[in-house]
């Protein structure tokens, strides 16, 4: 665990005892059953959003606390240890970040008040497909009298059905494949021509399928400055695939503690499973994968906070190694509980779901790999 | 007494830098010198700045300077080890005495022990050697068989021990011997003698890197004074393990394995040179690449938990969770780090000796195969993880 503040501590315990006391992993098996688009009771969130937390990155002036990305990660941690979902990741930790370092004055006066407030919930509209691919952006983006007119479609938008705004990664001039000609728009959920549909995925949390259909947007709707998106949109995924990690983190630690627990209570063969050596390296294995994901990630969270030059090889480094050992970890949870582990009542089948999901969210462990290769120069 | 503490830190600083600039021979700025010199005893300038620090203290800086020691506080001793690196400076005083055998004296060690035995480590006049290891007690340690008879004024010792670290250059040994036979690690002691006592046979072991860092170690009646044994009679055990931690601190190290996986040549370079490139640039063979990439971030994600730890430990946490795991993850990245690179080098990288070799490709092939052992010695990765599922993760012993 990092070294921490007082405040910072502070901030974790009461995410720990809120969490268990109000969003144990029965809350998410209660949403999914009771076919919650959302995947979280409204009120939770509104809760969060009152003890201050979707404003911990948001600047005073803009109702937040401005008390820095690590701080909001020990949240997410905590969050994810209990599958806890909500909106916070996307919109008040990535989306945030991008409108408070590209957003105009009128526009973080209409949004980044509302999203400290819980009011708001931005998300990030970029895959078209089911594979994340930023630069393939095809979505078309033509100037139009006083705006722009957006056609096409965004695919699998986290967070995507309770967004009340999408940033929108458009084309404006280039084709799939090129950096140049991106461009961000904030487009709001109900612009006229824009419709959305739920897509229903294993982890039971919130996913949408976006259509534009010739959507008309003022010129004050680009977020920055037109055709140059692509690097500021970048900056932003690396701060939504951290906040990623510090939920695959917590969920890893989590799962870990769960299975351990496991191996010290079921017996067979006369003595708890867990005094089998074939089982104590493969669980030795884990803490030390856990301990290596701890690194990278807090490291990552600091690298927003410092406004690091690496924060791209930070990220991709925080993804890969988290994501590899949630994946591990994930199926090793199932295989230790054996047939308890297989049956729906058992946490272990929520945490695997929810693993891969997150696993691809944003970039999938050998995308980043791949990534963090070429920007080493490999 | 701290209370001018940063007046003090800086005062020290002064201290630390007008010695070093009148007493560090600067013909050995970035030479390390050596505890243990095969071709003979270190001589020059190497001889003078060993026998400085040595006399100053400075070589075990925290230490008690009633034993020789420089009797530095922590924060002292960081700053002298920054002004050393400012300079170049290597700390001229190594091996076994300091890494494991003096702390855990200080620790357990009598009195006359001490006066004894510690001052010629600090100087650096006194190599050790431990006696370990025997041909049936590898990992199960506690199963040595190496018996001490009580003779009245000594013990008569008689016994075989082997993976001896530079026994053929030390002076004396620690060693773990038996001296009750009814019961295991109750009955193990831990005694000191100096390598010249009669019925000491030190024969060295060739490895398959060719070198030969171990010895095995033959005892035949050789007799070791009353006054040798630390702690008490078959109070060994408790002595043994506490110099095993000492161990694996510094085979972990807060620094040594680590910085050299960050200031080694690049494995793409290597890469590149040996296998070249693709079309865009990059190494082309994309299955060697995505291992090598792979194989970068561990041993990235490895630096950082290393920065960590010491973070915590600094921020006063006590002793990270995090350095339980350094041994195995460190020993894993550093031979994985060398498989790639005989892959990467194809017939090159297996040079054993002669023509048609660079230096750097013949050194590359022996370090290949001596890092086979950084998973063998001081505690096997498997009893790594036997200590991890034990002592950190509470698992159970099997029944």
């Amino acid at each position: 665990m990092a070294v921490l503040t007082e405040e910072q501590s502070m901030l974790r315990d009461a995410a720990k005892a809120w969490v268990q006391e109000k969003a144990p992993v029965g809350a998410l098996r209660k949403a999914r059953d009771s076919g919650s688009l959302l995947g979280y009771a409204p009120e939770a969130f509104a809760d969060m959003a009152a003890m201050g937390w979707a404003g911990v990155v948001i600047p005073e002036t803009h109702g937040g606390s401005e008390f820095g990305y690590l701080s909001l990660g020990l949240v997410l941690e905590e969050l994810g240890r209990t599958l806890a979902a909500s909106p916070l990741a996307v919109s008040s930790m990535a989306a945030a970040y991008a409108l408070v370092r590209a957003g105009t004055d009128a526009q973080k006066e209409t949004w980044l008040s509302a999203i400290a407030a819980g009011e708001a919930v931005a998300a990030l509209a970029v895959d078209e497909g089911p594979r994340h691919d930023p630069v393939r952006t095809a979505l078309k983006a033509e100037a139009a009298a006083g705006g722009w007119r957006l056609s096409g479609a965004k695919a699998f938008v986290a967070e995507g059905m309770a967004a009340t705004v999408y940033i929108v990664a458009a084309r404006t001039a280039g084709s799939p494949g090129d950096e140049a000609g991106i461009s961000l728009f904030l487009v709001p959920a109900d612009a006229k021509g824009l419709t959305r549909s739920p897509r229903h995925l294993a982890d039971s949390r919130d996913y949408a399928a976006l259509t534009f259909d010739g959507v008309e947007v003022g010129a004050d709707a680009v977020l920055g400055t037109a055709g140059e998106g692509y690097a500021p949109l970048e900056r932003t995924l690396d701060v939504a695939r951290i906040a990623v990690s510090a939920e695959m983190l917590g969920m890893a630690s989590q799962a870990f503690d769960v299975t351990l627990d496991y191996l010290k209570t079921r017996v067979q063969f006369g003595q708890t499973i867990g005094s089998f050596q074939a089982l104590q390296h493969r669980a030795a294995k884990m803490f030390s994968e856990l301990e290596l994901a701890r690194s990278c990630v807090e490291a990552a969270l600091a690298a927003i906070d410092q406004d690091a030059d690496d924060l791209a090889q930070q990220a991709a480094l925080a993804k890969a190694v988290a994501g590899d050992t949630l994946n591990l970890i994930s199926r090793e949870m199932v295989q230790m509980h054996g047939g308890i582990g297989m049956t729906d009542v058992h946490d272990a089948g929520l945490y695997l779901k929810r693993a891969r999901a997150v696993e691809t969210l944003f970039g999938s462990t050998a995308w980043h790999r791949d990534r963090w290769g070429r920007m080493q120069g490999y | 007494m701290a209370d001018f503490g940063s007046t003090d830190a800086e005062a020290f600083r002064a201290e630390a830098r007008d010695w070093l600039a009148a007493n560090f021979p600067t013909s050995l700025v970035g030479v390390e010198v050596a505890m243990i010199n095969a071709t003979g005893p270190v001589e020059g300038d190497a001889l003078l700045w060993k026998q400085r620090v040595g006399e100053k203290g400075w070589g075990t800086p925290t230490w008690p300077k009633e034993y020789g020691g420089g009797g530095l506080t922590p924060a002292q001793a960081r700053i002298l080890q920054q002004e050393m690196n400012r300079i170049g400076a290597r700390n001229p005083i190594g091996g076994m005495g300091i890494m494991m055998f003096g702390p855990t004296l200080l620790e357990y060690g009598s009195e006359a022990q001490k006066q004894r035995h510690i001052p010629p480590i600090c100087r650096g006049e006194i190599r050790w050697c431990q006696g370990y290891s025997e041909p049936g007690a590898g990992s199960d340690l506690a199963a040595l068989q190496t018996r001490a008879e009580d003779m009245g004024d000594h013990f008569l010792v008689n016994g075989q021990k082997v993976w001896t670290s530079g026994a053929q250059y030390a002076d004396w040994c620690f060693c773990l011997v038996r001296t009750d036979f009814t019961t295991k690690h109750e009955g193990i002691s831990f005694v000191l003698f100096d390598m010249k006592t009669p019925g000491v046979e030190v024969r060295p072991i060739q490895l398959i890197s060719g070198n030969s860092p171990f010895c095995e170690t033959f005892l035949t009646d050789v007799k070791v004074p009353k006054e040798n044994l630390v702690g008490p009679l078959n109070g060994g055990w408790t002595i043994g393990k506490r110099l095993l931690q000492h161990e694996r601190n510094s085979l972990s190290g807060g620094g040594g394995s680590a910085g050299r996986f960050a200031s080694g040549t690049s494995l793409d370079k290597l890469a590149k040179t040996y296998v070249g490139v693709d079309e865009t640039g990059r190494i082309a063979d994309p299955d060697l690449r995505s291992r090598i990439i792979r194989h970068q971030m561990e041993a990235k994600a490895f630096m950082l938990t290393l920065m960590r730890a010491q973070a915590e430990a600094k921020g006063g946490g006590g002793p990270s969770n995090a350095t339980s795991i350094m041994k195995n993850v460190g020993s894993k990245v550093g031979q994985d780090r060398a498989e790639l690179a005989v892959e990467i080098m194809g017939a090159q990288g297996l040079g054993w000796e002669g023509e048609g070799f660079t230096d750097k490709e013949l050194e590359q092939t022996r370090n290949w195969l001596g890092g086979k052992a950084t998973t063998i010695y001081g505690g096997s990765a498997e009893i790594q993880n036997n200590i991890i599922a034990k002592r950190i993760l509470g698992l159970l012993d099997h029944q």
